[in-house]
């Protein structure tokens, strides 16, 4: 190609890396201004909360045998193959039969019916007991399923709440992280998405039964609670829970005035509101215990039965408070209890300090490069100076242009490349000087320079390639900014320090007699 | 040699004067420079083993490195206070909430920013280590307000998980260098830069143990990137020696090696000098967060720079004492 075409294209490059520069440069850009997107800034320069849950898939597997045991001692019966008593050991489902003789009765209709996802285990000797387990496809399929439903929940909830650009992503085969930029306390935004939000409808157990608080009855338990005063108190419940959060279609604000804190109005679906009907018609008088994730809400009094559909959360929520609860109802329980596993939180004030401190440091590389190359090797110094100032443009143009994310590291990075992006040149330059020593006219010399020079610069680049791709894979966040970087700058300085750099000589010699060359 | 120049000079008629004169460069190092620096291999290997054994000394009396809670886990919470407030009453404050291994260490001169660590936390909802540091401070210093610069909370296992990574990201970063250079050069080129890079690694390591500097996630990032450095100089040195090796068929590989270094030693010191100059600008400037990362860039392109010259290649010339020379 020749010379003066590939000066059209580096100049119609740069204007293009200028184009998508102003955003970022001039805030606001103006209205008319083709390219709307600035430069997107990680969470340690633009400030906010990094968090990474970990989703405990293996409790939705636990859940899921839990599920699956009804399912058995329903096909069981349906086949009529006696008495069985069917429970979950571990990761098993064991099978008692009362009657042995109807073993291998049982094992066939089995494997009719649930051979899908159970398949019979060896089972111990004793007892006569028939052990089944889920297939590994489908314990697969539950994890995977797990994982993508927590995602989704997750996501929901996090919209609701109102951040400005939140990043909701799967990260490795069960973990999940969430990024919210501008949050400062994150204390809110943890509880709102690691509660399970499992809402369970109980009765508080009453009568000589129920036992004490040391000593709770048969089927009851301990579970505690908000009392009026705020304090922590004691509530006898009943084991068996009558109806779950899954029914629930819809959780608002409470509209009506409340004296005792903001409540939440739930709206139930056809099923729901029949159980809730059902339930409440059984109980009238008796106090209905509202357990969220554990945990006693309120525990009303039932007046009359409920057979609307509807009912109402109280327990001394805050507005804040009874916002994510409607948030977290509305959305649904998670699948698998999360687990948090590390947060990062920036403040605002140290991400602008970094964005200052990472501009006067690419700043005064590159002033201090740029005069140390113009004084070194003058005419040639200059020449690999306006390719530096051109592989800049086009690095941080690269960024706006692709959407690659800035960090505090990144910044670092593009002041790296800076000191590293003029070693071609000096390369080059190098090689032009011994040439020139030799005896070489200046046209040879600038040729053999740069064709000796290539294969250095081109080993020297590979390998600083091959880290930093490894950099990547190893490194989250603020350090995959930083691979980013060098692998671009990598790039682009290969543009312009040697392409570049070729094409200003080219221009210079074409179509003159050139006798000497500055360097 | 000067026939091809005064031949060049007569076609170049009006500017025969200046193409007869021998060309002359602002340079820092002469193109005479000719140090015999394969002869000095010897002390110079001593002078790296001494280096990598001080410090690993180090690390060894510290009781490993400065891990910042990347690798060991915990909660920091970075903090400015609007007003100087002394070390020892930020620490009363924190130690009075009875949280675990607190260590309060004064960011800059001024006693208004501090970074706060403890060991537990970083796990789990009902996680309040950092919500207890920041309550203890608020308790004690009622009439100095503070801003949270940073929180960060790693949980163990976290921890544990990015520990292996990092140490399998060094190895890796390592052996596919070594590889690279051994099908780009020859066998014993990998293992000279796979050495070189190992020994700039290791005594890099030294330095941060001395200096007691924290070594976090960014510590690795910029240790990978002096492994990328490190061995972009010596393949730069090898490149040199292979075009040699071409021309000087009848010369030992010690005087090639030799004459290879001194040829490319004008460029070593120049990029590395605009490498180091930029590192140290960063460290200089780029402010506490990036302050071991700046630091173990600069320090490891030092050393990167120097065992590309004294330790890449003799590692070659003593891998070529038994095998013959090929070329």
């Amino acid at each position: 190609m020749k010379a003066t075409y590939r000066l059209v294209l580096a100049l119609v490059f740069a204007a293009v890396s200028i184009v998508l520069l102003v955003p970022t440069l001039v805030q606001p850009a103006p209205e008319w201004w083709p390219w709307k997107q600035a430069i997107r800034l990680g969470l340690d320069l633009k400030g906010g909360t990094h968090l990474l849950y970990g989703v405990d898939v293996d409790a939705a597997v636990d859940a899921t045998l839990d599920r699956l045991v009804t399912d058995v001692e329903r096909v069981l019966r349906e086949a009529q193959v006696g008495a069985a008593t069917v429970e979950r050991q571990g990761k098993t489902l064991t099978a008692k039969l009362a009657n042995q003789d109807k073993r291998t009765q049982v094992a066939d209709v089995m494997r009719q019916q649930l051979g899908a996802i159970l398949v019979e285990q060896p089972a111990p000797d004793t007892g006569g007991l028939l052990v089944y387990g889920l297939t590994p496809p489908e314990v697969q399929r539950i994890r995977d399923n797990a994982r993508e439903q927590a995602l989704q929940i997750i996501r929901n909830r996090i919209d609701e709440f109102g951040v400005a650009e939140p990043v909701v992503q799967a990260q490795g085969s069960s973990e999940i992280v969430v990024q919210l930029p501008g949050i400062q306390d994150p204390q809110r935004a943890k509880s709102l998405i690691g509660r399970t939000a499992l809402l369970e409808f109980k009765m508080v157990a009453q009568g000589p039964d129920a036992g004490t608080t040391d000593k709770p009855g048969p089927g009851i338990q301990v579970l505690y609670g908000r009392g009026p005063s705020g304090a922590r108190e004691p509530y006898l419940i009943q084991r068996r829970t009558l109806m779950t959060g899954d029914v629930v279609t819809d959780a608002r604000l409470s509209q009506g005035s409340i004296t005792e804190g903001t409540a939440v109005d739930f709206t139930l679906d056809a099923r729901g509101t029949k159980q809730f009907g059902d339930a409440t018609r059984a109980n009238v008088g008796r106090n209905l215990a509202i357990v969220l994730d554990g945990i006693v809400a309120s525990a009303p009094t039932i007046r009359e039965p409920i057979t609307g559909g509807r009912g109402q959360i109280t327990g001394r929520f805050t507005f804040e408070e009874a916002q994510d609860l409607a948030n977290v109802l509305r959305n649904g329980a998670l699948p698998a209890p999360l687990k948090l596993m590390e947060e990062r939180t920036v403040g605002p004030s140290l991400g602008q300090d970094s964005i200052r401190r990472g501009l006067i440091s690419i700043g005064i590389a590159t002033i201090v490069t740029i005069v140390f190359m113009a004084i070194y090797y003058r005419g040639g110094g200059l020449i690999a100076d306006v390719a530096l100032v051109f592989n800049v443009l086009f690095l941080i143009g690269t960024f706006a242009a692709f959407g690659f994310t800035l960090s505090l590291p990144g910044l670092a990075g593009i002041a790296l490349t800076i000191g590293m992006a003029v070693d071609a040149n000096v390369l080059v330059l190098e090689r032009i000087r011994e040439e020139l020593t030799a005896g070489k006219s200046a046209r040879a010399a600038i040729d053999a320079g740069y064709e000796r020079a290539w294969a250095a610069i081109l080993d020297s680049n590979v390998t600083a390639f091959i880290s930093g791709v490894i950099l990547f894979q190893f490194g989250s966040g603020p350090i995959r900014g930083f691979a980013v970087t060098l692998c671009l700058g990598i790039l682009t300085s290969l543009l312009t320090a040697v392409w570049g750099t070729r094409m200003i000589y080219d221009l210079m010699t074409t179509g003159r007699r050139v006798t000497t060359v500055s360097v | 040699m000067k026939e091809g120049r005064s031949g060049m000079a007569r076609r170049a008629s009006e500017q025969a004067e200046a193409a007869k004169a021998p060309p002359r460069f602002f340079q820092l190092i002469p193109p005479t420079v000719n140090i015999n620096f394969i002869r000095i291999r010897l002390r110079m290997l001593i002078i790296s083993w001494i280096l990598i054994l001080i410090g690993l000394a180090s690390i060894w009396m510290k009781g490993g490195l400065n891990y910042g809670i990347d690798f060991s886990g915990g909660t920091l919470v970075h903090l400015r206070f609007a007003q100087a407030a002394p070390v020892s009453g930020v620490r009363d404050a924190v130690e009075s909430k009875g949280l675990e291994g607190v260590v309060v260490q004064a960011v800059g001169p001024e006693e208004r920013e501090y970074q706060i660590r403890a060991t537990t936390g970083g796990e789990g909802e009902s996680d309040q280590t950092a919500a207890l540091i920041q309550a203890g401070v608020r308790e004690k210093f009622a009439e100095n307000t503070f801003e949270i610069l940073r929180i960060e909370a790693v949980g163990p296992k976290v921890g544990r998980d990015l520990w292996r990574s990092a140490a399998l990201a060094v190895l890796a970063a390592t052996v596919m260098m070594g590889i690279y250079i051994a099908i780009r050069f020859d066998f014993r080129f990998g293992v000279g830069a796979a050495v070189a890079v190992l020994h700039d690694v290791l005594i890099t390591l030294g330095a941060i143990s001395i200096t007691n500097l924290e070594f976090d996630l960014t510590t690795v990032a910029a240790l990978l990137t002096v492994v990328g450095y490190s061995v972009n100089d010596t393949v730069v040195i090898s490149d040199r020696i292979r075009e040699n090796l071409r021309k000087m068929r009848r010369e030992s590989l010690a005087t090639v090696m030799n004459l290879s270094i001194n040829e490319t030693l004008s460029r070593t010191v120049i990029t590395g000098g605009t490498a180091i100059i930029a590192t140290a600008v960063l460290f200089w400037l780029g402010g506490p967060v990036i302050h071991s990362f700046a630091f173990t860039m600069m320090f490891g392109f030092i050393v990167g720079t120097y065992s590309s010259i004294f330790i890449a290649s003799p590692i070659v010339l003593y891998l070529e004492r038994d095998t013959r020379r090929k070329t």
